[in-house]
């Protein structure tokens, strides 16, 4: 049987085989070689590859940012780590105005293979600065690629990928997958970031997903199948560039579209992918496509309303069975998940 | 200012001969800017055109320089191509950045210029990080950044600044006070009494401050922080004293504004750099008016040159507006 591995474990596993292939590559980021090391991605690793390679480094995510940028314009390959993705708006101006643009600013005379990785927080009251899903901002901005991986062994693989591509990749990992087990082969494999990955096949009705939001449409297509009906899921893994082809195939032959994201509803990833396919497979669709994501409001930190902003797999499955204009109802909830939402599993006990 | 390091008169001819050379090309774009062909924002440097001849007079050419948006005269002074820059300011195929990128993006990879970019202290950290990938790469360079006074209000100038002191990297901070902010005079965005070589010693790295239009005074402030730089000492930051006598983006004088007196800009003026070089080296038996004139004809012919370059250079084809948006 394949190994089964932790997303977790897979993320370190990745930076561990990066750094052993390629003396150019380095670690950086806030805690990075500290005693939990990323909530376990970065673990140990300072004691195997030393403190050149894997480092802390000030408070200071603006320079620090730019400072990555230089050493990647002088041939090294960084890996930067935002234990949230709300600390990394330090950083955006490196990112947005330098590290997108260089490259085709000068004409291509110059490359800033820079990786970020950027956690989304979420549960155990994370609240408005330590949960913001803002893949959409940074997959708007040219020069600048977007990826979201959603399985460990994705997770794995588009990180190495990610260091090894000569433009600056942005990696979001959602805090809820670190604990997902998954096959991961042990050797050091790439998977592309420009592929959207076909995670259950179906005929009914696509439902489209980034992050952890494909875990929930995969629970959403169990209760749909428990109604008989056929749902494709589709994570699309990598934002920018998007893997239309994937998508407009799975629309062409379900002919009915559901898309969530972890991120907010307005100007955000859904709209985009509903723009793709009204723009190119209008005539495909049998319905108006459907879309499930954050509502526009800041993320509240007690779970009785926390449980209220982050949608699930049965607002999924129930826009599912409106969108395909289904008489069939879904059975009522089970007592047990009508506790808090507020974590992924009972292991998950905060503070984190 | 020690007077310790005193450039040879061959060198001092050179540093003349780069001041002036800005000078001339800076005259030039400034007498062209109204055809409206240069169609990107220009930011002139005329009167500050001594501290990237004495600065540069110590580099190598595999030593680095990262700027802003008032670049031409790093870019020359450092050995940037002159047609290259001109046709980057036209729009043309041959431009340094094929036209993507204007005045406000030159680049010259053959002589270590290696970016400039007009927000505010932008290309301080990326100058501090491409002084640490050399320091990681075991590369004996030194990388100058440039930045004018705004630059040292924002953050990141600090946040870089306590990096390199942390670190100890090979960069000379070189910060040109013209006094200014585009329209803002020092008194509204900075403490009075506190001058912004100041800043550099909390962050542990060396400040040093001179007469930003004094070639001579700039080359002997420069030999010690490069010299540092090179031999280990870490990081110095050069304040000079400077004023940019045209308006901040274009070609223009631009007394009328009023946000700063006729008397300040006679009296800055008065200051010349160049001119104050000339006389100073005519007196001294450096200079003499026929060498001088062999200049200033030479500079001119590689300017007539450079602009013909430019101007009959084709522009991109349209198959270049998406290409290098990612690497190849």
């Amino acid at each position: 049987m394949e190994r089964q591995i932790r997303y977790v474990e897979a993320l370190r596993e990745a930076q561990a085989q990066i750094l052993r292939s390629d003396p150019d590559t380095y670690v950086m980021g806030l805690g990075v070689p500290g005693p939990t090391g990323i909530f376990g991605t970065t673990k140990g690793l300072q004691e195997e590859f030393g403190s050149d390679r894997v480092l802390d480094m000030p408070s200071s995510e603006n320079a620090m940012t730019g400072i990555a940028m230089g050493t990647a314009l002088m041939g090294k390959r960084p890996i930067f780590v935002h234990m949230r993705v709300d600390f990394a708006l330090l950083s955006i101006e490196p990112l947005v105005n330098q590290a997108a643009k260089w490259h085709y600013m000068y004409g291509g005379k110059l490359r800033a293979p820079l990786t970020i990785r950027m956690i989304i927080g979420r549960g155990w009251g994370q609240g408005p600065q330590h949960s913001q899903s803002l893949q959409a901002w940074f997959a708007h901005v040219p020069g600048l690629k977007v990826v979201m991986p959603t399985t460990p062994h994705d997770a794995k693989g588009m990180l190495i990928a990610a260091v090894e591509d000569d433009a600056p990749v942005i990696v979001f990992e959602h805090r809820w997958l670190y604990n997902i087990k998954g096959p991961v082969p042990e050797d050091m494999y790439r998977v592309p970031l420009d592929k959207a990955a076909v995670m259950r096949a179906g005929k009914d009705i696509t439902l489209a997903a980034t992050s952890y939001m494909t875990l929930e449409s995969m629970k959403a297509a169990e209760m749909l199948a428990d109604l008989d009906i056929d749902a494709e899921v589709l994570d699309l893994r990598s934002l920018s560039p998007l893997d239309t082809d994937t998508l407009l195939d799975s629309v062409g032959r379900t002919r009915h579209l559901l898309v969530s994201d972890t991120g907010q509803e307005e100007y955000g990833v859904t709209a985009e992918v509903m723009a793709v396919v009204a723009e190119r497979a209008f005539n495909a669709l049998a319905a108006p496509p459907r879309r499930i994501a954050m509502p526009h409001v800041p993320t509240p930190t007690t779970p009785a309303l926390a449980d209220l902003y982050y949608p699930r797999a049965r607002q999924i499955a129930q826009a599912a069975l409106e969108a395909l204009g289904s008489s069939r109802t879904l059975p009522p909830e089970d007592s047990a998940d009508t506790a808090w939402k507020d974590a992924p599993d009972p292991s998950f006990t905060g503070p984190y | 200012m020690g007077g310790s390091s005193v450039a040879q008169p061959d060198v001092r001819l050179r540093m003349y001969r780069q001041m002036l050379r800005i000078r001339l090309v800076e005259e030039a774009i400034a007498r062209r800017y109204p055809e409206q062909e240069m169609r990107c924002p220009t930011h002139l440097c005329i009167g500050q055109e001594a501290p990237p001849a004495g600065v540069s007079a110590h580099l190598e050419a595999d030593d680095l320089v990262f700027t802003g948006h008032r670049s031409h005269g790093h870019y020359l002074a450092k050995g940037g191509d002159l047609a290259a820059m001109l046709a980057e300011l036209y729009g043309r195929e041959t431009g340094c950045a094929h036209g993507k990128g204007g005045s406000q993006h030159l680049i010259d990879l053959d002589c270590g210029f290696m970016g400039s970019a007009p927000i505010l202290a932008s290309t301080i950290s990326v100058g501090v990080g491409a002084a640490w990938g050399a320091q990681m790469n075991g590369e004996n360079r030194v990388v100058v950044i440039y930045f004018g006074d705004g630059a040292t209000e924002q953050g990141v100038f600090h946040e870089a600044m306590n990096f390199a002191g942390t670190r100890r990297l090979p960069v000379v901070f070189v910060c040109e006070n013209n006094l200014y902010s585009v329209h803002s005079a020092m008194d509204v965005r900075q403490p009075a009494g506190r001058a912004i070589h100041e800043l550099a010693p909390p962050h542990r790295v060396a400040g040093l401050s001179g007469d930003g239009n004094d070639a001579d005074v700039v080359y002997d402030l420069a030999a010690g922080a490069v010299a540092g730089a090179r031999g280990g000492e870490g990081p110095s930051l050069i304040e000079l004293a400077t004023y940019r006598w045209l308006e901040h983006c274009g070609p223009n004088d631009d007394t009328a504004l009023n946000y700063r007196s006729a008397e300040e800009i006679a009296v800055w003026k008065a200051r010349d750099p160049v001119a104050r070089y000339r006389e100073r080296l005519a007196e001294e038996g450096v200079l003499t008016d026929a060498l001088d004139s062999r200049y200033a004809a030479e500079i001119a012919d590689e300017i007539e040159g450079a602009f013909g370059f430019a101007r009959q250079s084709p522009f991109p084809t349209p198959d270049a507006l998406a290409r290098h948006v990612f690497p190849g």
